[in-house]
């Protein structure tokens, strides 16, 4: 090889190279997510029937389970996936970069998830584990957790919320600094766009919920009280440093998603994206209006009437730039040729299983409403739709248009799209019911519900059996495409490909560019 | 289909004041402000629907009209202004028609200017305390039954050993906090369109008028622990007369247990 690839192990566990820390945020958040998803297994057999079916009367345990799996899948399986991988690999190529800004920190980065996760993993094995829910809502994950399992997923969060804010300074600087010559901010990629407003959103929420999570760790153990009535602190303070985090948290985890999005659309459409500029900044919008909409999840915390009336007006407006994103994504594929390859697939099934979540959304943002639904099965119904179909949607979408890039291999079409279906009908079983289950009351985290809810659970259920199987699946599929080693071209998609990643070989040297690119 | 639809239509179709197998809509409005909710939800219901069929259709319609197979020169257009315009400004407008409404319920649920009698609900782990400030201080706790406590016809997991008894057409304010060294939970009643957290050292508010006399369920709603899913809230809503009976009934029954929190009290004067 000419391109100075270093040996294995110096190239994958001290890399500095943004392709192999690409590749191994990936692989880490296809672990993750494949353990998530076991847990969200084991929930719906436990939810399969009324009563209790494993778990004997261990609730705990229950808890434990939810707020894992919620852990994983937010900061070990789809942050990792988009930012650290999709955004790692692929940001430095679309904008004609040699590579990060920062390599040395890139590598921190990803490293850091690796103890964190253990921490998460490893707080379920000690006294009980950590049950609080992924919001660990003060006083239940102060004071109503002895034991130090909630100890070690506040170190496992910090850790993970380091990894980010290094990660999103590096994607800033990058893109910020090391466009090649021609490419201007307008002429930018929409992926590289959502991944620098992402970059911000993580840098200006992560320090907020790093606060709140050590507040709380002084609190159990260093007899503080910022969340202790007994000594005059507040409860619902944790709820509103948690929010400021958690509201931006759901676009960080979203916005990629949109970027990728982009690029398939376009590309299987064979026409450029229409209405680019709105595009760039109705993703910038949201990321601004994600900012002051936080308490929408606090609506029945007894907060003032007129807050309530701001929060509802300001959660309202996000409808208008994810519309204008929709609609623009509808139209760039208006008048194209399209190809329906499996990930424009799982791009089309976004578009649709998004605004349907989407929507459930906007009922929610009624305070007036919120108060029969909050913390009902519609509630996880809303932001499943909006992440097991929109976020994990993207990220299957994402890795099959760049899988043979990444890799030098193709994936087996007809594979990849019994995956699409498989996933496509398991996810919907599993989450459509959920809305019926919530409007008639059926409150979120319990391990046994009254017998009237057990008919649309029972389906919830079988869909999830089909839902994990289909993950399984994909990795079949993965494991399909490298055993049989079929060689990719430069660019399989034709000329609907038109970003720089397709006019590199695949996979792409160690060394990317061998001279800086000119735009135009 | 029709059936299907008529069920979001009119969940009044469903006759329970708890959740029923199969149910697809709210439970039965149990009070006015329910009622209201619930004909909100309606209008957003149908919205939404629309949009999302709307958006469903025009997927369709492109991935038929344009795919490689039917049209293999594809267009350059990538700017329409006017289109641009329309689809940021429609939704505003729609937004505006659902906001109006949505603001009147916001402050009709807020407006405590007519309480004709107050009840305070104290959440422990894992149990519900309730109080009657207006009527001697009536004072008892509220656990659910175990499975082989249930007597016929009770609903297992929604069922309290003691139930919280209110007069119908009252409109009842309920003061909810928590248990001060215990952990947040939520007070909630579905059919009565009732949901304010229990927060240690908070005192919130909310209030209902319960239309028909019957039982009503609820159960928790904030994550409290392993006990989360078994704190339900009971209530048996009566006439007037059976309320004043109850509230004799009540003030000796549960004599035992005010005395023994005023020993408690004078323990630490």
């Amino acid at each position: 090889m000419s391109d100075h690839a270093p040996s294995f192990f110096k190239r994958y566990l001290f890399s500095t190279n943004h392709k192999d820390i690409g590749v191994l945020y990936i692989i880490f958040a296809i672990i993750a997510g494949l353990i998530g998803g076991i847990f969200s297994l084991l929930i719906r057999m436990e939810l399969a029937e009324p009563g209790m079916q494993i778990l004997g009367d261990d609730y705990q345990k229950y808890n434990v389970w939810i707020t894992s799996h919620g852990l994983l899948m937010i900061f070990f399986m789809i942050m990792p996936a988009m930012v650290g991988g999709f955004g790692n690999y692929f940001v430095p190529l679309l904008i004609g970069a040699p590579d990060m800004a920062f390599p040395r920190m890139n590598n921190l980065s990803f490293w850091l998830l690796v103890p964190s996760i253990i921490l998460l993993i490893g707080s379920g094995f000690v006294e009980g584990g950590a049950g609080p829910g992924w919001t660990m809502y003060a006083p239940l994950s102060t004071s109503g957790h002895g034991g130090p399992a909630v100890d070690m997923v506040i170190l496992s969060m910090h850790l993970a919320g380091a990894s980010s804010i290094l990660g999103a300074i590096n994607f800033i600087t990058t893109i910020f600094n090391m466009r090649a010559p021609g490419m201007t901010l307008h002429k930018m990629p929409l992926f590289a766009w959502s991944i620098l407003i992402t970059a911000f959103l993580l840098l200006l929420s992560l320090p907020v919920l790093a606060g709140a999570i050590t507040m709380m760790l002084t609190d159990r153990n260093f007899g503080t009280a910022f969340f202790n009535p007994e000594l005059g602190g507040d409860p619902v303070l944790f709820q509103h440093l948690f929010w400021f985090f958690g509201h931006p948290e759901v676009y960080i985890l979203i916005l990629p998603g949109f970027g990728i999005i982009s690029h398939v659309v376009s590309t299987f459409s064979k026409k450029p994206i229409f209405g680019y500029l709105g595009m760039a900044y109705a993703m910038a919008a949201i990321g601004v209006v994600g900012f002051v909409v936080w308490a929408h999840h606090m609506y029945t915390t007894g907060l003032d009437v007129d807050t309530r009336a701001y929060f509802l007006a300001a959660t309202m407006v996000i409808a208008v730039p994810t519309g204008i994103k929709i609609f623009s994504w509808i139209a760039t594929m208006w008048g194209g040729s399209i190809e329906f390859k499996t990930p424009m697939l799982f791009a089309i099934a976004m578009i649709f299983l998004f605004t349907l979540g989407g929507v459930t959304g906007v009922v929610l943002a009624n305070t007036g409403i919120d108060v029969a639904l909050h913390d009902t099965y519609y509630v996880v119904a809303h932001f499943h739709y909006v992440m097991s179909m929109g976020a994990l949607f993207s990220i299957y979408a994402g890795f099959y248009y760049w899988f043979s890039k990444m890799s030098g291999r193709e994936y087996n079409e007809f594979l990849g799209k019994i995956h699409f279906w498989l996933t496509f009908i398991g996810v919907n079983i599993t989450f459509f019911p959920m809305h019926f289950s919530g409007l008639a009351g059926m409150p979120r985290r319990i391990p046994d519900y009254p017998d009237a809810f057990a008919g649309w659970n029972a389906v919830a259920s079988y869909g999830a059996y089909i839902s994990v199987f289909a993950a399984f699946f994909f990795i079949y599929v993965v494991f399909e495409a490298f055993y049989k080693s079929r060689k990719a071209v430069e660019n399989p998609w034709g000329k609907g490909a038109t970003t720089l990643e397709w006019k590199l070989s695949s996979p792409p040297p160690f060394h990317s560019f061998d001279e800086l690119p000119k735009i135009r | 289909m029709i059936k299907f639809l008529s069920l979001f239509m009119f969940p009044g179709f469903l006759l329970a004041n708890q959740p029923t197998k199969w149910q697809l809509g709210f439970q039965e409005a149990g009070s006015p402000l329910m009622e209201e909710l619930v004909n909100l939800h309606d209008i957003v219901f149908w919205i939404i629907t629309f949009i999302t069929l709307f958006v469903f259709f025009l997927l369709a319609y492109v991935c038929y009209k344009f795919s490689a197979s039917k049209n293999k020169k594809p267009s350059k257009v990538t700017h329409n202004a006017a289109l641009e315009v329309a689809w940021t400004l429609i939704p505003v407008l729609i937004l505006v028609v659902i906001a109006v409404p949505s603001f009147k319920l916001l402050y009709k649920q807020n407006d405590f200017s007519n309480i004709d009698m107050t009840i305070k609900a104290t959440g422990y782990t894992w149990w519900w305390t309730y109080e009657y400030p207006d009527h001697d201080n009536i004072e008892f706790d509220a656990v659910m039954l175990t499975d082989d406590e249930l007597e016929e016809g009770q609903p297992r997991l929604l069922t309290t050993d003691n139930t919280l008894v209110l007069p119908v057409n009252k409109n009842i304010k309920v003061l909810v906090t928590s248990d001060p060294a215990g952990v947040i939970h939520s007070w909630a009643m579905p059919s009565l369109g009732v949901k304010m957290d229990a927060i240690p050292g908070r005192l919130n508010e909310t209030y209902f008028n319960i239309k028909k006399p019957g039982m009503y369920y609820g159960q928790c709603s904030e994550l409290c622990g392993p006990g989360h899913g078994f704190m339900p809230i009971t209530i048996k809503a009566v006439d007037d007369q059976e309320f004043a009976k109850w509230l004799t009934f009540a003030k000796k029954e549960f004599a035992s247990e005010k005395l023994e929190t005023k020993t408690n009290n004078m323990a630490f004067k």
